[in-house]
Formats: C-alpha cells, sequence, structure tokens
C-alpha cells in the first residue's frame, strides 16, 4: 500500500444539478433545447478563481470523483485516491469540479432523463453526443460556477480526449491539460472492440430499438457481454495471467457453466454493470469514443489540430495498457514537441493495463503530485 | 559527483535563448540552470521513473523514453543545442547516438570521463579497473559500456566528420590544455557538423 492510501477522503460530498436553457447545438447537427449536468465540488475557488481542476470522468464513471455520499457511505468516488485533502489533486489547495457528461445515466441529461418536449424519457431518442459536446457543455458550467480558465483540466482514457479537447477547442481557458492513459483517436481495432459491444446491445432482444424501459424491459444480457468485452482490454495479458491463471473454481464440469476463474470473474464484473448501467447511455459513450478524432479535420495532423492549444501539458501512459497503448500517447507529444509546446511525459511501468490509470501506483500519483505543485505551487 | 563541474562550462556554450535538448537529463539540474541562466527552452529526456517527478518539481519539460531509438520523434534541425552529459560512455550504439544529435541539433555538447587520464593509467598498470570520481562504479556495477580516451574521441570525430567548434578538458576543477589526454580528466565538446 502506498503512502496516499492513509490520506484522508475529501469526506461526506453532495452532487449538485445545474439547468441549461440555452440551447446547445450538438456535433451531429442536432440540438438539446435545455438540459441538466449533474456535478460536485470539492476545495474551496480561491478569490482570484484560479485554483479551478476539471476532472472529465471515461466510460462508464461519473461526477462523483471523490469522497463518499452520507446515505451511501460505500459509494467511494472513483479516484478517490488521486482527490482529496494532501492527495495528488489536493482538495486543500484546488477547487475540484467533478462533472457527468451528457448523455449519460448518472443524472445529467440522457436517455434516462425526461424529454421536456414529449414529457417522456428521452430514451432511444437521446441525440448522440460527442467529446465536444461535453467540452462545450462542461464550458457553459464552467461560466455558471464563474471560472474564467481552469487551472487545469485532466482525465483518464475517454477523460483524457476531454482534456485534449479543452485544449483545443478552449486553449484560453485551460492553464494546464492532464490527459492519461489516452489516446488522439480510437484504432480501428478499438473500434471494432466497441462494435461487438454495441452489437451485443443492438441484438438483444429485450433492446426493441432502445425503447426497452417504455415495456419496462431492459437489455441486460447485451449489456453484459458488452461489458465483458470491455473489461477484457482493460486489463493486461499478464495481470489477467496473474490473477486468475487458469484456475478452476471447482474442477472441470464438462459444461458451459462457469468453470475458470476468469469466467467468473467477467461474469461478476458483466452483471454487476447491467444492473447500474443504461444501454443507450453505453452505446452513445462507446460512439463518442469512436467519433473523436481532433486531427481529422486538419488532414489527419494532430499537430495542426493542437496548434491552437497554448495549455502545458502532462501526458502519462502505462507500458501494459494495450487499449491506448503508449504509442498513442507518445503520438499526442509528438504533436506537441512540433508545436514547440510544453509537454512533460511519464511513460508509467505499470503491470495493469489501461485500468493502471485509476490505481495507486506510487510513481504514477508522485508524477501528478509534482506536476500540479509546480502548476500552482 | 554532487557538483556537476562540466554543468558550467556547457551553460557557457548555451546561447541565450536557445532551444535545447538534454539526453539523460537525470532531475532536471543542468536544464534548470539553463533555463534560469540562458532562458534556455526545450526538452530533457529521462528513462528514470524516480527522475521524472524531480525533473517535472525543478520545472523542466521532462519525456520518458529511452535515448536508444527514442529520438526518431524529433524532426531534422530542430533544436540549437542536443547536450549528452557524462552518458555517452553508457550508450550502446555510440555512432548513432552521436549521428542522432547532430540530425536533431545543429550543435551537440558531448561531455565524457576520459580514460585516458593518468589515474586511470596507473590502476590499469596496477593490475586493477579504475575507479574515480569521474568512473565511480566496481568493474561488476558499472552502467558504462565504451569507456574510451580523449584521443579515441577525436579519433571518432575525425571518421565521422564532426567538427569541434570548441572543447575543454578539466583535471578536478582546473582547465587542462597541454597533454589534455594524459592530465585531463572529464572532457567536454562542442560539436557541429
Amino acid at each position: 500500500m502506498s503512502e496516499y492510501s492513509h490520506s484522508p477522503s475529501v469526506g461526506i460530498v453532495a452532487p449538485q444539478t445545474a439547468r441549461f436553457s440555452e440551447p446547445l447545438a450538438l456535433r451531429s447537427g442536432a440540438f438539446l433545447a435545455d438540459y441538466e449536468l449533474v456535478y460536485e465540488t470539492y476545495g474551496t475557488l480561491n478569490a482570484d478563481r484560479s485554483n479551478a481542476i476539471l476532472i472529465c470522468h471515461a466510460l462508464n464513471a461519473s461526477h462523483h470523483v471523490a469522497g463518499t455520499y452520507a446515505d451511501d457511505p460505500d459509494n467511494v468516488g472513483w479516484w478517490d485516491n488521486m482527490v482529496g485533502p494532501g492527495k495528488p489533486v489536493d482538495t486543500n489547495r484546488f477547487f475540484v469540479v467533478g462533472v457527468n457528461n451528457l448523455g449519460s445515466c448518472f443524472g445529467s441529461s440522457g436517455p434516462l432523463s425526461i424529454n421536456p418536449a414529449t414529457g417522456k424519457a428521452w430514451g432511444a431518442d437521446f441525440p448522440l453526443v460527442t467529446v465536444e459536446d461535453w467540452v462545450d457543455a462542461q464550458a457553459r458550467l464552467a461560466d455558471r460556477l464563474g471560472i474564467a480558465k481552469f487551472c487545469a483540466v485532466m482525465g483518464g482514457s475517454l477523460g483524457g480526449m476531454q482534456a485534449l479537447c479543452w485544449s483545443i477547442r478552449y486553449p484560453s481557458r485551460v492553464a494546464h491539460a492532464l490527459v492519461i492513459a489516452a489516446a488522439p483517436n480510437l484504432s480501428a481495432q478499438n473500434i471494432a472492440f466497441n462494435e461487438v459491444a454495441r452489437q451485443a446491445i443492438l441484438s438483444d432482444p429485450q433492446f426493441s430499438d432502445g425503447h426497452f424501459s417504455e415495456k419496462g424491459e431492459k437489455p441486460r444480457l447485451g449489456l453484459r457481454v458488452a461489458r465483458m468485452i470491455g473489461h477484457i482490454t482493460y486489463i493486461s495479458d499478464e495481470q489477467m495471467a496473474e490473477k486468475f491463471g487458469r484456475q478452476l473454481r471447482e474442477g472441470l464440469k464438462f459444461s458451459f457453466a462457469p468453470e475458470f476463474q476468469i469466467e467468473s470473474y467477467l461474469r461478476y464484473q458483466g452483471d454487476k454493470f447491467a444492473e447500474y448501467y443504461d444501454a443507450n447511455t453505453y452505446l452513445r459513450v462507446t460512439k463518442a469514443l469512436d467519433y473523436f478524432d481532433p486531427a481529422a479535420e486538419h488532414g489527419g495532423s494532430l499537430a495542426k489540430a493542437l496548434s491552437p492549444a497554448t495549455a502545458k501539458f502532462l501526458v502519462v501512459s502505462f507500458t501494459t495498457d494495450w487499449r491506448f497503448a503508449p504509442e498513442r500517447s507518445r503520438e499526442i507529444v509528438k504533436a506537441l514537441i512540433d508545436n514547440r509546446r510544453d509537454v512533460s511525459y511519464a511513460e508509467i511501468a505499470a503491470p495493469n493495463g489501461h485500468d493502471a490509470f485509476l490505481l495507486e501506483d506510487p510513481r504514477y500519483l508522485a508524477t501528478v503530485r509534482a506536476y500540479l505543485k509546480k502548476a500552482y505551487p | 559527483m554532487s557538483l556537476r563541474r562540466d554543468y558550467s562550462v556547457i551553460a557557457g556554450w548555451i546561447q541565450p535563448g536557445s532551444r535545447v535538448l538534454d539526453l539523460g537529463c537525470g532531475d532536471g539540474t543542468l536544464f534548470k540552470l539553463l533555463a534560469d541562466t540562458r532562458q534556455a527552452t526545450g526538452y530533457g529526456i529521462e528513462i528514470d521513473d524516480d527522475k521524472i517527478p524531480l525533473c517535472i518539481a525543478n520545472g523542466v519539460n521532462v519525456l520518458q523514453r529511452d535515448l536508444e531509438g527514442g529520438l526518431r520523434d524529433f524532426d531534422d534541425q530542430s533544436f540549437d543545442c542536443v547536450i549528452l552529459s557524462q552518458t555517452l560512455q553508457a550508450m550502446r550504439h555510440t555512432e548513432l547516438v552521436l549521428d542522432e544529435m547532430l540530425r536533431i541539433g545543429r550543435e551537440a555538447i558531448v561531455t565524457f570521463p576520459n580514460f585516458g587520464y593518468w589515474h586511470v593509467r596507473m590502476q590499469l598498470l596496477m593490475g586493477r579497473m579504475p575507479v574515480s570520481d569521474d568512473l565511480p562504479y566496481q568493474w561488476y556495477d558499472t552502467p558504462n559500456v565504451h569507456l574510451f580516451t580523449i584521443a579515441d574521441f577525436d579519433a571518432l570525430c575525425e571518421k565521422k566528420g564532426y567538427r569541434v567548434i570548441s572543447r575543454q578538458v578539466l583535471a578536478g576543477d582546473k582547465p587542462v590544455t597541454a597533454l589534455a589526454n594524459i592530465r585531463g580528466s572529464l572532457a567536454m565538446y562542442r560539436l557541429t557538423r
């Protein structure tokens, strides 16, 4: 266990809701006439409003970044080892904002919320949203909170893509971008995994073209398989071997019941996910991943795409991450070097694959800690 | 080697406002010196996990990667100066690293412990591998794989067609001019093509 485990948590937190009635133009051409964003904040905004850090979440996470809820003490924020008093994102010094993205199923406007036009849940009718749309909505939340410029925008995986997008889309509003375990776009293989996950959901008879909740159903089987596929890509071959190997639960049964521990683990993860996650959200979030490609409108040149960015960068990758491998982070670093931007890059030799960005690796946490200390002494 | 004697010489060779790449930048002390005193910008390259937060704390842009094979991302002539401070002797592909330095930088600064130093020669004469301030390792734990003398390096520069802009040799803290390959313990070269 690292030193950080013993640091106190930010404690009891409570989500807040911001309602926006100015229409948001989406990249797809659709509009969201009005919408809500659910968010949490930790720490105190200083007098000159210069100590705010925006935390962007990845696929299945939310605005609940750190701390716990009074009525749900076991529900610890997804980045509680990173964010809190004395932690690398030190809530004694920073004002931290965690925001749930549009299209999510954890409170912000999305398939589960009511479509004001119909008075019924959006379900399958909620528009497809992109990383750019999320960032635009986050910028409006920043306006609402009186934050003209973030000291840092940071995130891992899909959250890192949002940080990258912020630096391009709102260069004057980001002093530092921390892009962790991310990629400048998805590879064909990444999209392929997403498509298999989507097909699992779309072909579940209980999906009903996305209108399952009206029928009181849920495409659990599809969500379950989608999560299993995702989970395989989050951990490294070596870690899976170390954690599960070929271990059996109770010997071979010559049946299709779970026999190997890895089967049982995947089923458990899949079942858990199918209960708390929404299928329409999963489809949308994986599409947002697939669509993200800032270089595309610059002839494929990431350097050109990043030329408006004025933030200083910390880019972090993990050696055993094969979902967004270090090579992908190095593409970002190269594009920043080509633009002569300030960038530091850490390539952490962690065994945990893509999931490493959520785990307690002392070298990783020390790097983020040192960076933010320098960014805001 | 707490005080790196080559740093002040290197700083003297860096033009104000230069764009610098420091290969094997350690905790970033040299780069910080160059940024503070010569307004240098650019990057340090370091492989060691533990050094990365130290560089960041020193305000140095550090890129974690292996020097051997890790320099391809840098464009031709994109830096004013590429520095390799007391590291060449630990490189496996000496010629490749030097070629890469002068591909990326208009100039290169290379510093290294002189294996021709009289004290080194004496220890060899006594039948033991030399250990000194500049060569602080035992033969069995040294990271150095290519030890060489000032005369060796001159010959390599000649062969490769590198032009020596400046050279400074130190014995302890004192500059050495005559009989440098015998009297000098630490050599510093400023090269170009």
